[in-house]
């Protein structure tokens, strides 16, 4: 990183650890932040979604009634809980698709920003700018105007802005003092322009230039107030008003979901003005793909073509009625997520979820205002119109009881997932849905159309670790959530359990599933061969340490949840090899029991 | 060379940012830092519909002004420039109109382009209102000390 420009006109005591300035900074270093947050429930979370977003000049709280003092109207609050940015958050959230500039900003350890300001400030890049909640200050409990105050100390130049006597509004850089005796500040008024009386804001901007171009460490402070006369051309302004924005005090993706309510509305005013529907714009295949949530259908192939290997090495396999076997199931799985969007939008949840992440909080296409929920259920439909077009088809080929039990079942947890009056994932049974669906359901399901109606004892063993580890996916996604879950009575495990019991579960979960794998394979159920699966129990360990590590921060969480669906993959394939060495054995090789 | 002073110009062209002054509903200034792009005698800013309250103001109300007076942020091009300027929102196509400052625009911050990059993860950044100014009177600070009096030019007698 660069070092910050020392400009002409900003002081050299900003690192001096008695300037109020630096005061301000050092009460939003990342850690006391990230110990505050922590220290949070779910509860005041959820609450804090529900906050309307501040914009300049109207930050709730920042206004006070007229007559009273500014300073009074604060009181310290509870701080909800913000995602803590960490170093590691640059990088998980690079592989997001977050511009290396603007992730840097986002994530930068407050403390840096003791560096000289006052240079510039600006919301070119990635504009992020109009929401006046500063954490600092409100850790500190500061009002907004004495938060706003001892960040302007840190400014010698900064913006003055009235609205001059034609109507436009005009605004010049002065050179300025904050007195914090009492609270104003002073200035030398511009030459050739009567201010005297009038309302002005008095801004101060910083970014810092990068040496490629661009820029970082982005914050903007703005005070509200009268200006009254002073001798020898010196003016003082008593702020009434106060908005502060700084990239360092909300990491750039939960900024952006914030705003989302209100690029909404933007989007249906300017619809009202047209009188047609005026949308963001999306590549099509971009956003079937991002509202399918298609990349997780690794954890449908996972259990349908185990099962499949499974009825192979058993000696039934027929690839027509396997393929069609994949799409419909395919087909169920992208239907379930579709269907999963619309029912938590209309409870709220992903509304109130501000911390989504690639793998959690839903596709947020209808939160991105880019399709409607009329248009979301249409898509859930008609996955499933294709899901069970394909399974009467499969039906009428390779039909049993078995299979239509399965179908059944496997049915009535997808359409129950999330939608009334089952809502399992709202009372607590998403987990368990999820195993089930996934796991036997997905697997066996896949292998009796194979097997004409039979199930083994192979295939019931191997669906369980398979069924585990994928509800340990949706269990860890479901951390970042917890807070969005919890406000909408989305009663979830991470929601009514604390960070020690949730590891747990999920240690044993996974534990559960290797044993499983090592005793079927020792008891001759499944394969020597898919004792292959045990060499992922690294990647187990290096979840179960992501998950201790970064439990609290949901962007840093972002790569254990990626490496836990890894972990599911990883086992699935392996198993997978397990039967494929298995049936290579038994028709090339004949090398059993080795493999076998 | 547009209707400006030549170096209101060359500073609008230089600066990394400025300030856009608005009127508020409530009839106070609000201050929103901005990247400008001088094209076609006209100052051109993006908004993404994420940040358009700025957009609202000026719909209510065009009269605007755009400063810079970050000397830091100008390169080695010196002084300070108030310029009053009547502003105009372009709402027709969000997606796409606002591409053609691309190329100047990421020469002053390359990270635009990246920004566009991040479309299926960020829809909305790259949904942007663009906001044309039209300057009227100009304030010029040669050497940036606003104590001093400025240069004031009316844009239109330049361009006569």
């Amino acid at each position: 990183m660069s070092p910050s420009l020392r400009l002409p006109g900003v002081r050299s005591r900003h690192s001096n650890g008695a300037d109020p300035a630096a005061e301000a900074v050092s009460a939003a270093d990342a850690s006391p932040a990230a110990e505050a947050v922590s220290a949070a429930d779910a509860s005041h979370a959820a609450e804090a979604t529900s906050a309307p977003l501040l914009e300049p000049g109207e930050a709730p709280g920042t206004q006070p009634e007229q007559g009273s003092d500014p300073r009074a109207e604060r009181a310290p609050e509870p701080e909800p809980p913000r995602p803590t940015p960490t170093p590691d958050a640059v990088r998980v959230a690079a592989a997001a698709g977050f511009s290396p500039v603007d992730l840097e900003a986002s994530t930068r350890p407050r403390a840096r920003r003791r560096q000289p300001v006052g240079e510039a400030r600006a919301d070119g890049g990635v504009p992020i700018a109009e929401d006046g909640e500063a954490l600092a200050g409100r850790l500190r409990g500061l009002t907004a105007v004495e938060d706003a105050l001892a960040r302007l100390v840190a400014f010698d130049d900064v913006v003055l802005s009235w609205i001059a006597e034609d109507g436009y509004p005009m605004n010049v850089a002065v050179r300025a003092e904050v007195a914090p005796q009492d609270d104003t500040i002073r200035f030398d008024g511009p030459a050739g322009f009567q201010i005297h009386g009038r309302h002005v804001a008095v801004t101060g901007t910083h970014v810092r230039p990068l040496p490629d171009g661009g820029f970082d460490e982005r914050s903007h402070v703005t005070v509200w107030g009268r200006v009254t006369a002073r001798p020898r051309g010196r003016f003082v302004l008593h702020p009434d008003r106060a908005w502060i924005w700084d990239d360092a005090e909300l990491p750039l993706p939960a900024a952006y979901e914030r705003r989302l309510p209100k690029a909404r509305r933007y989007f249906e005013e300017l619809s009202r003005e047209r009188g047609y529907r005026v949308r963001p714009r999306m590549d099509p295949r971009q956003l079937l793909f991002r509202a399918t949530r298609a990349p997780f259908l690794s954890a449908t192939w996972v259990p349908v073509l185990v099962g499949l290997a499974i009825a192979a090495q058993e000696g039934h396999f027929d690839p027509a009625t396997a393929f069609l076997t994949v799409v419909a199931a395919s087909s169920v799985h992208l239907g379930l997520n579709a269907a999963n969007d619309v029912f938590d939008t209309l409870a709220g949840a992903d509304d109130a979820n501000e911390t989504p992440t690639r793998f959690s909080g839903g596709s947020r296409v209808i939160q991105n205002a880019l399709i409607s929920v009329g248009q979301m259920s249409a898509l859930a439909l008609a996955c499933y119109g294709v899901a069970v077009a394909l399974g009467l088809v499969l039906f009428a080929l390779r039909g049993s009881f078995a299979l239509a039990g399965l179908a059944a079942l496997g049915v009535a947890i997808s359409v129950g997932y999330t939608m009334p009056p089952a809502k399992l994932v709202y009372r607590g049974l998403g987990e368990v849905a999820t195993a089930v669906g996934f796991g036997p359901v997905m697997l066996l399901g896949a292998y009796v159309v194979q097997s004409g109606g039979s199930v083994s004892p192979g295939a019931v063993v191997a669906s369980l670790p398979i069924g585990l580890l994928v509800a340990m996916i949706l269990y860890v996604n479901e951390i970042p959530d917890r807070a969005g879950d919890a406000g909408v009575g989305k009663r979830t495990l991470p929601v009514r359990l604390g960070k020690r019991e949730v590891v747990l579960g999920f240690d044993a979960a996974v534990a559960s599933a290797f044993a499983v794998v090592g005793l079927g394979a020792v008891a001759g159920t499944l394969p020597l061969s898919c004792l292959l699966a045990l060499m992922a129990i690294p990647l187990s360990l290096e979840v179960h340490r992501g998950l201790v590590r970064d439990y609290e921060n949901p962007y840093a969480l972002t790569h254990t949840m990626a490496l836990n669906i890894r972990l599911h993959f990883t086992v699935g394939v392996l198993l997978w090899f397990g039967y494929v060495a298995a049936i290579t054995d038994q028709t090339l090789l004949h090398l059993r029991p080795f493999v076998g | 060379m547009p209707a400006l002073p030549y170096p209101v110009a060359r500073l609008l062209d230089a600066a990394l940012v400025g300030e856009l002054t608005v009127v508020g509903r409530d009839g106070r200034p609000i201050t929103y830092p901005m990247t400008p792009v001088l094209w076609s005698e006209r100052i051109y800013l993006t908004s993404s519909a994420l940040d358009s309250t700025k957009i609202a103001h000026i719909k209510a109300n065009p009269r605007t002004s755009f400063s810079i007076t970050q000397t830091g942020a100008t390169g080695s091009v010196g002084g300070r420039v108030t310029i009053q300027c009547d502003a105009r929102v372009s709402e027709d196509d969000l997606h796409e109109d606002w591409e053609r400052l691309i190329p100047a625009w990421s020469k002053k911050d390359p990270s635009v382009r990246a920004m566009i990059g991040s479309r299926l993860a960020f829809p909305l950044l790259s949904e942007r209102i663009l906001i044309e100014l039209t300057p009227r009177k100009t304030w010029y600070w040669p050497d940036g000390d606003t104590q001093k009096p400025p240069q004031a030019t009316v844009a239109a007698e330049v361009a006569r």
